[in-house]
């Protein structure tokens, strides 16, 4: 994001090379907007949220369109952290 | 005329049209030349945001996903169910990852992710290991498509034999004559299709008295009355922890299977990817809903035909909607199947052609000759499928599935992690690799497969599915697990304890060859080189873009101008400059 505001864009990704450095670093393209990718991940892990018939919508049992549901919200928070992260 | 007859009409004319539209690819964006695997194989990288999506929703949501999902939730209920949330929750992995994927293959011109783990970890029987568990995992997949296409034909009354062998067959040339560009052009005809069969189930539900309502409340009257415990329209509580683990693991291992990688390289650039992967979730809402036909299928009494489990979904179309629909319904099916089976057969031959044949046999064979092969591989392996098909029954296929299933998923630590660190060992990712294949495959043999009445009889002793009762080893459980995530578990154990070991004992690591900025590369970047360049060589070199880095350039210049990949200086002047020469210069 701050990179935008430096008077000549510099590639992200030019970043100072370690040759021969083994192990976990920060990333360039880490950000911490893509946590927020968990929320879509692990909501439809938990059956205990949504197991239920109750309440139905359309005469659809809460199981079922509560679970549909969940690609609209995977949907849209992909689409918050890709513009976001750009 | 009778039903059948139009239905037949209907599917045969949108399956010319398709054959048709599979022989034109090759000349759709036509390149110069079809002969390089980067054009035949990954339809010359170029793909913008419409294609990439059919690509990709033909490439995941499958005719055999179309056909064998509904009709587990017919027999089963909601622990059916599992694949939307393994569709939902795989596309927010799956945009973490890809996009790193997608740079640095672009970056080194790599097209399978088996040349990526090679390069990555410096290991070349890792990488044959890679390719080998992608091939073997992928050719049963394929063989899961015809069953797809098997059970449109039952429902239609033809035979078992020719009908299946001339669909393959067309399939089998328009790929060999078009590659991916095949599969690319042919799924916009499949989306169509699909949508109107969603829309078609919609739409027939609604006129129904009542709409979804009785539908569940005849279908909870059902599971009740079946003597099995482990159905209904809710979980059981036994069942969680494989709906679950089921889920988790099916969407990890779409990620490493190789078509799905196939699909994502040939997208443009990284943007293309990413707003790929934010609208796919919503394709699963046509999953979700052609599930729902399962349900439908309990309420109109619709039953298999010819003792086929399979054709539930396409005969309650065939019941419920005008035959015309139906035909659509069934060309659907039939399109669907060939679209991953074309893609995935591509996947398989690249595998080979790249990490075998090129690795061993002929380190120096040209463009041309890559493409030969791999082309030839890719029919080979859709008739080994349809063997299989034809000559052994399907039972076998769908065994072998699982089993590919829990294979591809032992790549995740040296292909998924692999694009975040070069922490692991070679032989830890190895040695990995064997454990969990090894943990996997004992425990599919010790799933006995249960039927009869209340679902508790022995059927067969071994391989009966990949939801492993707990209490195998005596846990005083009625759960059972995924078999893929105990064996993926084991080999992350084995992988992340195995790699100080190594260190400390001295085994030379391998030498990794991909750069950190490799993995945020975009189209445009001058990194981005053109694969045939630097992995072939017999191509004439175009100029590289971007100046050559000079010690005295101003600072701006010189972020401009970072360092090539493979430049030996590294943003330090070359040594040939004047001003590194010792005194006195001469």
């Amino acid at each position: 994001m701050a990179d935008r505001t430096l008077p000549t864009p510099r590639p992200r990704h030019a970043v100072a090379e370690r040759p021969g450095l083994r192990g976990f670093f920060r990333r360039p393209d880490a950000d911490r907007r893509n946590w927020l990718l968990l929320i879509p991940i692990v909501l439809p892990l938990l059956p205990a949220l949504y197991n239920r018939v109750e309440p139905a919508f359309l005469g659809l049992p809460f199981f079922y369109w509560c679970q549909l549901g969940f690609a609209f919200l995977a949907s849209s928070v992909i689409a918050y952290v890709h513009l976001r992260t750009r | 005329m009778d039903d059948q007859k139009v239905q037949l009409i209907v599917f045969t004319l949108i399956f010319g049209l398709v054959a048709i539209m599979g022989f034109a690819a090759s000349r759709w964006r036509r390149p110069d030349s079809i002969h390089s695997l980067e054009e035949w194989g990954l339809g010359g990288r170029a793909f913008g945001n419409w294609v990439t999506f059919f690509l990709l929703s033909g490439d995941v949501y499958t005719a055999y996903t179309f056909v064998a999902v509904p009709t587990l939730v017919y027999g089963i209920g909601a622990a059916g169910f599992f694949p939307v949330p393994f569709l939902v929750i795989v596309y927010p992995m799956l945009f973490v990852v890809l996009a790193r994927f997608w740079s640095v293959c672009h970056v080194h011109g790599f097209v399978t992710p088996a040349e990526f783990v090679r390069a990555r970890f410096g290991s070349r029987p890792l990488g044959t290991g890679i390719a080998v568990l992608g091939i073997v995992a992928t050719m049963p997949y394929i063989a899961l498509q015809l069953i797809g296409i098997e059970a449109v034909f039952e429902v239609m009354g033809l035979p078992k034999g020719w009908p299946l062998t001339v669909a393959f067959l067309v399939l089998a040339l328009y790929t060999f004559n078009s590659g991916l560009r095949g599969p690319a052009l042919v799924s916009i005809v499949k989306d169509t299709l699909v949508l109107w069969s969603v829309l078609s189930v919609v739409m027939i539900v609604s006129m129904m008295p009542g709409g979804w309502d009785p539908v569940f409340r005849l279908a909870e009257a059902k599971y009740a009355a079946t003597p099995r415990v482990d159905d209904g329209l809710l979980l059981a509580p036994q069942s969680q922890l494989n709906y679950v683990t089921l889920a988790l693991g099916s969407a990890l291992a779409l990620f490493l299977y190789p078509h799905t990688l196939t699909g994502v390289l040939a997208s443009r650039n990284r943007g293309t990817l990413r707003r790929n992967l934010a609208v796919l979730p919503l394709y699963t809402l046509t999953l979700g809903i052609l599930m729902l036909v399962g349900f439908a299928a309990i309420y109109s009494g619709t039953s298999a035909v010819g003792g086929n489990a399979n054709t539930v979904v396409p005969q309650w179309f065939s019941e419920n909607s005008p035959a015309w629909t139906a035909g659509m319904v069934f060309a659907a099916i039939g399109v669907g199947a060939m679209v991953p089976a074309a893609i995935m057969s591509i996947a398989a031959a690249n595998l080979f052609t790249r990490d075998i044949y090129r690795v061993y046999l002929r380190p120096d064979a040209s463009d041309k000759e890559q493409t030969y092969v791999s082309k030839i591989v890719s029919l080979t392996v859709k008739f080994g499928a349809l063997l299989v098909i034809l000559l052994l029954n399907t039972q076998f296929a769908i065994d072998l599935q699982l089993i590919g299933g829990v294979v591809i998923m032992q790549t995740l630590p040296a292909v998924a992690l692999g694009l975040y660190t070069n922490w692991f060992h070679r032989w830890a990712l190895m040695s990995g690799i064997g454990a969990g294949l090894l943990v996997g495959i004992v425990m599919l043999w010790q799933v006995p497969k249960l039927g009869g009445p209340d679902g508790t009889t022995v059927v067969r002793e071994h391989f009966g599915g990949s939801a492993w009762p707990l209490d195998t080893i005596g846990i005083d459980s009625d759960a059972s697990i995924y078999v893929g995530i105990v064996a993926l578990a084991v080999n992350l154990i084995v992988t992340f304890a195995a790699t100080p070991l190594f260190r400390a004992l001295d085994v030379p690591d391998g030498r990794d060859e991909t750069r950190s900025q490799d993995y945020v590369a975009d189209e445009g970047d001058p990194t981005i080189r053109r694969m045939t360049e630097i992995i072939d060589g017999d191509q004439p070199r175009e100029p590289v873009p971007a100046a050559q880095p000079t010690f005295f350039t101003p600072a701006a210049q010189r972020y401009r101008s970072y360092p090539q990949a493979g430049s030996p200086s590294r943003g330090y002047p070359p040594a040939e400059r004047p001003s590194r020469r010792p005194f006195p210069r001469r």
